[in-house]
């Protein structure tokens, strides 16, 4: 293998079944409904989604999450500040975690 | 997305129809006309090059012959339906520039513009046809110094009307009257608002689309349009800002609804979400970013033998404003005119309605707009 992103692997998705049909099945129907317009709209759905593809830095995820974002009406504005909200997210994850260092810092010195 | 920074510019004075009265007309632009950039892609010969060029390995058959994926899916040949919607482009004059337009509309295109006696020939055409619904599209159909005459017309013979609105005339001095005239006689109002912000909104339509358009809303709201009363329907329609195919027309319809009412107190009654046809001036932007394999084969992928049945060219026909007749108005942009049987001139003056019903549907690969996913059409998705 050359590299480990392929362009054409996302639109290959489906071929999962392959080894194992039933469960693809299953992922997938589940996968669809929850996209679905429910408590939350399509729109607000897509942009977790981008928000999460940004988490997990999948490239298929964000590739298909920013066409879904504008295919179910969000903008860039919108889309941006969903990815800020990964960003804060994530960073006050790391920050957070200060306070275990700062206790520990306050055990050790005098 | 690409920013435009050109300022508003007022369109050059228009003949009224010859009472002598000269207006001035503002409208917000993303672009210019590719007919008054002498843009070789203006030409149908060169749209039809661009679009058969792309190799196409995805639909039915796999071919990108729209015809053949029409015959795998049960069709081998298209013929019309019930003529409901009589539609007339009244003229290609517009005070937008649209980046998107399929007519290449614009304020340079003065000449091309319904006169009196075409009207007339429409007016008999429509009485012999039996359609219902009479659709007045554009450029801005406001904008043709008949268009209040033909709509009194077909609303003395108790026709429905549709408008189709840019929202932005609305809003300059010489059509404000029109929210209120258009109540008064009940016809719908179908407007283009691509998105419920403003961003996508002005990228698509122009800087200061978005703030006019709320105004123009706001002006059919006050003579009671978008308030659920079936006399006063107030319809938007939105394209795609770029490269993708409409979103689930429910869905979108809902978000416009609360983000309109939630932020500007505005209202509608119904939302078409239609995709763009790749031609025109959609067609230069594609290529322009180098999106047209891309796309088309994106419109051949969600080939849907579903949205056959009901496409607009079975239901509706199409008059351009010198009288000729075509399938729909995109093909009416693409001159390709109807295919009457035996020889008919395809002409609003020559109107048959049997050669009409008995005759074949011209389609070429822009075609798989109109039947990528939940469909296409002017009355919005179709499966």
């Amino acid at each position: 293998m050359e590299t480990y992103y392929k362009l054409d692997q996302l639109a290959r998705f489906g071929e999962i079944a392959e080894g194992n049909k039933a469960l693809a099945d299953a992922f997938f129907s589940y996968y669809g409904k929850v996209f679905e317009d429910g408590a939350l709209t399509a729109r607000e759905k897509s942009l977790i989604a981008l928000a999460v593809a940004h988490t997990i830095q999948c490239p298929y995820c964000i590739d298909a999450y920013t066409s879904d974002s504008l295919q179910k009406g969000a903008d860039l504005e919108q889309m941006t500040e969903a990815v800020h909200v990964a960003t804060a997210i994530r960073g006050g994850a790391s920050l957070v975690h200060g306070i275990q260092m700062l206790d520990q810092v306050r055990e050790k010195m005098m | 997305m690409s920013q435009d920074t050109q300022p508003l510019v007022s369109l050059p004075i228009i003949d009224n129809g010859g009472d002598g009265a000269m207006v001035d007309v503002e409208g917000p632009r993303a672009a210019t006309s590719m007919r008054y950039r002498r843009a070789p892609l203006a030409t149908p010969e060169e749209q039809f090059r661009v679009l058969n060029r792309v190799e196409i390995s995805v639909g039915p058959t796999r071919t990108g012959s729209f015809e053949a994926d029409l015959e795998a899916a049960g069709w081998p040949v298209l013929q019309p339906a019930q003529l409901d919607i009589f539609q007339i482009n009244v003229g290609k004059l517009c005070n937008m520039t649209c980046r998107h337009c399929h007519v290449d509309s614009g304020p340079d295109r003065v000449d091309e513009n319904m006169d009196r006696e075409t009207v007339e020939a429409c007016l008999r055409a429509i009485d012999l046809s039996g359609a219902k619904i009479v659709d007045l599209t554009g450029g801005a159909p406001e904008l043709n110094p008949h268009f209040e005459y033909l709509v009194d017309a077909c609303v003395q013979r108790g026709l429905h009307v549709m408008d189709r609105c840019n929202l932005t005339i609305l809003t300059t001095r010489r059509y404000q009257h029109l929210p209120q005239w258009f109540a008064e006689r009940g016809v719908e109002v179908i407007c283009s608002l691509p998105h419920y912000r403003k961003l996508n909104t002005d990228a698509q339509r122009g800087k200061g689309t978005y703030e006019k358009s709320l105004e123009a809303l706001r002006a059919l709201n006050e003579a009671g349009y978008g308030k659920g009363d079936p006399r006063l329907q107030l319809t938007l329609v939105t394209n795609p800002v770029g490269a993708y195919l409409a979103g689930n027309q429910a869905s979108l319809e809902a978000e416009w609804k609360a983000a309109l009412a939630r932020n500007h107190g505005v209202y509608f009654d119904k939302l078409l979400a239609l995709n763009n046809m790749p031609m025109s001036r959609y067609l230069e932007w594609l290529e322009q970013k180098g999106q047209t394999a891309h796309y088309l084969s994106e419109l051949v992928q969600a080939f849907n033998p579903g949205t056959i049945a009901g496409l607009m060219c079975r239901n509706t026909l199409s008059v351009s404003w010198d009288g000729y007749l075509y399938d729909c108005d995109f093909n009416q942009q693409l001159d390709m005119k109807m295919d009457l049987p035996a020889g008919l001139r395809p002409h609003v003056r020559d109107f048959d309605l049997t050669a009409w019903q008995q005759h074949i549907v011209r389609t070429e690969r822009h075609c798989y707009g109109c039947t990528a996913g939940a469909g296409s059409g002017c009355g919005g998705a179709i499966a």
